[in-house]
C-alpha cells in the first residue's frame, strides 16, 4: 500500500471575479522511501495541491478529492485536532519562503523546540540537545549560538535550513518539501539534498519535491510528474521522462534549458500559461504547443495509459518508445 | 583586438563595520582587487556563491559606490566621481527582482522616458515617447502595453521592461543582476534570446552576474569565478568548463545539477561554509575547505598566474584530474566532523 495516495484532487477558490481552479483532477501516489517531484512553471498548482494534502489552505479553498489517504488515515475525514497529531510529526512540509514562514517574535531555537515538545514529549534537556544535532545535520555552524538567534538574524540561505530541520525533527514518514534549496547556493543545494536522500535511506522516508529546477529533478528524483495550469500532464520515472517525453509541454520545458541548447539561441514556448479567464476549452496547452490542431482546441484530451506516461494529449512524442521501454 | 570598452584594474570595496564608542571598527573586504575588462558585444560573466562580492562590483562599476582602491576606466578615461553624472548614462543595469524594481505608480511609458527626461532635457517630448515606443517593440512588448502599469505584466513582462528602461539612454555597457534567477525555465530562455538579440543589434558589453552556472555556460564569452571577494579563476567560457583549474570551481561545477539523469558524476562536497568576509585567513581564502589545501596555502594568499586562463591556486587542476585522487575519503566528508567556522 502506498504511504500517500490521493485520486482526482481538485482545489478551487472562490475569487470576487468568480471560481479559479487552482487544481483540477490531480492523481499522487507516493510510496514509502520513494521520491517523487512534482515540477511546473509558477502557477501551475503545484504547491496548492500540496497545501492541500496538508489541510493548509485557507477557507476560501474548496477542496474535493474522491480519495485521500496517507499512511491509513483518510485525511479528508480528520478533525482539527486528529489532524495536528499528524501533521508536523509523520507528515511534514518544507515550505518555500523561509522569511515568512518563521515566526518573527521568537528564537529559531524555540520554534524547532515546540515541535519536539508537542509531538515527541522531550524534557529540556533533550530537546536541547536534539536541535543542536538537527542543526548540526543541516550544516548550520555553530548551532548552540544560533539557537538563540532570531530569523531576521539569520540570512535567508540559513533561515531554509532552520525550516528544513525543523520538518525533519520529528522524522517523518514524508516529506514534502516546496522549492527547498531554491533560496540556497549550489554547494549548499548539493548538501541538503544529500540530506534529504540519506535520510530516505535510513528512515524509509518518503519525500515529495516540488521545484522548478530541472537539474534538481534529474539528480534526486526517481519519478516525475509535470504540472501545467493546475492539471498533472505528464508522470515518468525520471530516466524515461527526460529520454522521452510524451507530451508537448514536458518536451518544450527540456528544450529550453539552456544546458541543452546547441544554437546561440534558446528555443522558447511561445505565449503565457492560461490565466482564470482565458482557459482555453480544450487541451490546457493547445494555444503553444505547435502540434495542436482542431480536435485539441475543442476538447480536452484524456489521460492516456500509463505506457505513455499518462500524459493528456491525443498526439503524444516519443510513441516508438513503447516498444522499447 | 579591439579595446575594451571597460577596464578595471586592483578594482577593491572595503567597509568599516561595527565599532562603538570604544571599539574598533573592523574592515570588510567586500571585493578585493579585481582586474577585468569588458569588450563591446561581449559579455563577461561573475560567477560565486552569495557573499562573494559580485553585487558589490555590480555597483561599483554602475558608479553607485566608489571603490575604495584601483582604477576604472571607460572607453579609456578614468572613472572618477567628479564625472559620474555624465559616465553613468553609459552603464546601466537591470536588476534581479522585476516586482522590485519598477515603480508600481508610474505607467510603463513614463518609467521608460523617465532616463530620458532626466538626461535629455533638451529633447522634445513627442521625441522621447517615440524612442520609448520603438524601445518598447525591441524588447518584444506591444504598444500597446506603453499606458498600462507594471502590476499587469508577468514577470517576464517585467524584466523586458526593466531591459528597456535600461537601454533607454544607449549605454555601451550593460550590468544583468540575476537577470533571469526569478523567472520560469521557458521565460527564461525568452529573456536570454532577447539579451542577446540586443548585445548583437546594438553592440552592448555584458557584465553578466549569475550563480547559475548553466545560464552562464550558455550566455558568457569570459567568466570570472569569485570566491570571498577574490577572483580564484578567470578565463574564456570554453576552457573553465572543460578545464577547471581552481579546485573552487570544480566543487561548484560538480554541485551544480545537471538536466541529465543518465549523467552520474562525481560530487565534490564541500564541507563547511564561507569564512566570514570580516575574518579571510591570512593564505587563500578557499584554503579551510579545499581538499588539497597544504601549508603554503594557509599562510601566502596565491595570486592569478597565467594571462590566459588564469587561477589562484598553488597547486592548480591538471586537465583530467579527479577530485577522488585527494586524500580525503567519502568518510572525512561526514557532516559530523563539519568545522566550526565562526
Amino acid at each position: 500500500m502506498s504511504l500517500l495516495s490521493v485520486r482526482n484532487l481538485s482545489v478551487s477558490f472562490a475569487t470576487s471575479a468568480g471560481v479559479f481552479k487552482a487544481v483540477d483532477s490531480v492523481d499522487i501516489k507516493v510510496d514509502k522511501g520513494e521520491i517523487l517531484s512534482i515540477v511546473g512553471e509558477s502557477g501551475s498548482g503545484k504547491s496548492v495541491s500540496m497545501l492541500a494534502v496538508m489541510g493548509l489552505l485557507p477557507w476560501t479553498a474548496t477542496v474535493t478529492a474522491d480519495e485521500m489517504i496517507f499512511d491509513g488515515h483518510d485525511l479528508s475525514m480528520l478533525s482539527a485536532r486528529q489532524r495536528r497529531h499528524i501533521v508536523g510529526k509523520d507528515l511534514a512540509m518544507i515550505f518555500q519562503e523561509p522569511m515568512s514562514s518563521l515566526n518573527p517574535c521568537f528564537t529559531v531555537g524555540w520554534q524547532i523546540k515546540e515541535a519536539l515538545r508537542l509531538h515527541l514529549g522531550l524534557d529540556r534537556r533533550a530537546r536541547h540537545a536534539r536541535a543542536v544535532e538537527l542543526f548540526e545535520l543541516v550544516g548550520i555552524p555553530a548551532p548552540e549560538k544560533r539557537l538563540s538567534a532570531f530569523p531576521h538574524q539569520l540570512s535567508g540561505g540559513m533561515n531554509q535550513r532552520v525550516m528544513i530541520a525543523m520538518a525533519i525533527s520529528c522524522n517523518p514518514k514524508l516529506l514534502i518539501a516546496d522549492e527547498p534549496t531554491t533560496a540556497l547556493d549550489v554547494t549548499i543545494q548539493a548538501q541538503i539534498l544529500d540530506l534529504l536522500t540519506g535520510l530516505r535511506e535510513e528512515t524509509g522516508m518518503g519525500l515529495v519535491l516540488i521545484t522548478h529546477d530541472m537539474g534538481v529533478v534529474a539528480e534526486t528524483a526517481e519519478r516525475v510528474s509535470v504540472q501545467y495550469a493546475g492539471q498533472k500532464i505528464e508522470e515518468q520515472p525520471v530516466a524515461s521522462l527526460f529520454r522521452a517525453p510524451h507530451h508537448p509541454y514536458t518536451a518544450a520545458l527540456l528544450d529550453a534549458l539552456p544546458e541543452r541548447a546547441t544554437d546561440k539561441r534558446l528555443p522558447t514556448i511561445p505565449g503565457v500559461v492560461p490565466g482564470q479567464f482565458d482557459r482555453p476549452a480544450g487541451c490546457l496547452f493547445s494555444p503553444r504547443c505547435k502540434y495542436a490542431d482542431d480536435k485539441c482546441r475543442a476538447k480536452p484530451p484524456p489521460p492516456l495509459g500509463g505506457d505513455l506516461g499518462y500524459a493528456r494529449c491525443f498526439y503524444p512524442l516519443n510513441t516508438d518508445e513503447r516498444a522499447a521501454s | 583586438m579591439t579595446a575594451p570598452v571597460m577596464t578595471a584594474t586592483a578594482l577593491a570595496r572595503h567597509y568599516e563595520v561595527g565599532g562603538g564608542m570604544f571599539a574598533k571598527p573592523q574592515t570588510l573586504r567586500a571585493v578585493a582587487r579585481v582586474d577585468f575588462d569588458l569588450y563591446a558585444g561581449k559579455t563577461l560573466a561573475v560567477v560565486g556563491e552569495s557573499g562573494c562580492g559580485k553585487s558589490t562590483l555590480a555597483r561599483m562599476i554602475t558608479m553607485i559606490e566608489e571603490p575604495t582602491a584601483g582604477s576604472l576606466t571607460l572607453d579609456g578615461q578614468p572613472v572618477v566621481r567628479a564625472r559620474w553624472p555624465k559616465l553613468r548614462q553609459d552603464v546601466q543595469i537591470v536588476f534581479q527582482d522585476p516586482y522590485g524594481s519598477l515603480n508600481p505608480r508610474q505607467r510603463v511609458g513614463t518609467i521608460l522616458m523617465e532616463p530620458l527626461a532626466i538626461n535629455r532635457r533638451d529633447m522634445k517630448k513627442a521625441a522621447r515617447e517615440e524612442k520609448a515606443r520603438e524601445m518598447l517593440g525591441l524588447v518584444g512588448l506591444r504598444p500597446e502595453h506603453f499606458d498600462r502599469y507594471p502590476h499587469m505584466f508577468s514577470g517576464g513582462q517585467r524584466q523586458r521592461i526593466a531591459i528597456a528602461r535600461a537601454l533607454m539612454l544607449d549605454p555601451k555597457v550593460l550590468v544583468l543582476d540575476e537577470p533571469v534567477s526569478a523567472l520560469d525555465v521557458s521565460i527564461q530562455s525568452a529573456i536570454l534570446n532577447l539579451l542577446v538579440d540586443l548585445q548583437e543589434r546594438m553592440g552592448l558589453a555584458y557584465l553578466f552576474i549569475s550563480h547559475d552556472l548553466s545560464v552562464v555556460r550558455h550566455v558568457a564569452d569570459e567568466i570570472i569565478v569569485m570566491y570571498l571577494g577574490k577572483a580564484v579563476e578567470r578565463g574564456p567560457k570554453a576552457d573553465v568548463f572543460a578545464a577547471p583549474r581552481h579546485p573552487y570551481t570544480k566543487a561548484l561545477l560538480s554541485a551544480t545539477p545537471q538536466a541529465d539523469p543518465a549523467a552520474r558524476k562525481e560530487r565534490i562536497k564541500l564541507v563547511g561554509e564561507l569564512p566570514s568576509p570580516l575574518d579571510v585567513p591570512p593564505g587563500c581564502p578557499f584554503a579551510p575547505r579545499c581538499w588539497k589545501v597544504q601549508d603554503i596555502c594557509r599562510e601566502t594568499r596565491p595570486e592569478l598566474d597565467l594571462p590566459a586562463h588564469a587561477a589562484a591556486c598553488f597547486f592548480p587542476l591538471k586537465p583530467g584530474e579527479n577530485a577522488t585522487d585527494a586524500v580525503l575519503s567519502e568518510e572525512d566528508f561526514n557532516t559530523e566532523s563539519l568545522p566550526q567556522t565562526d
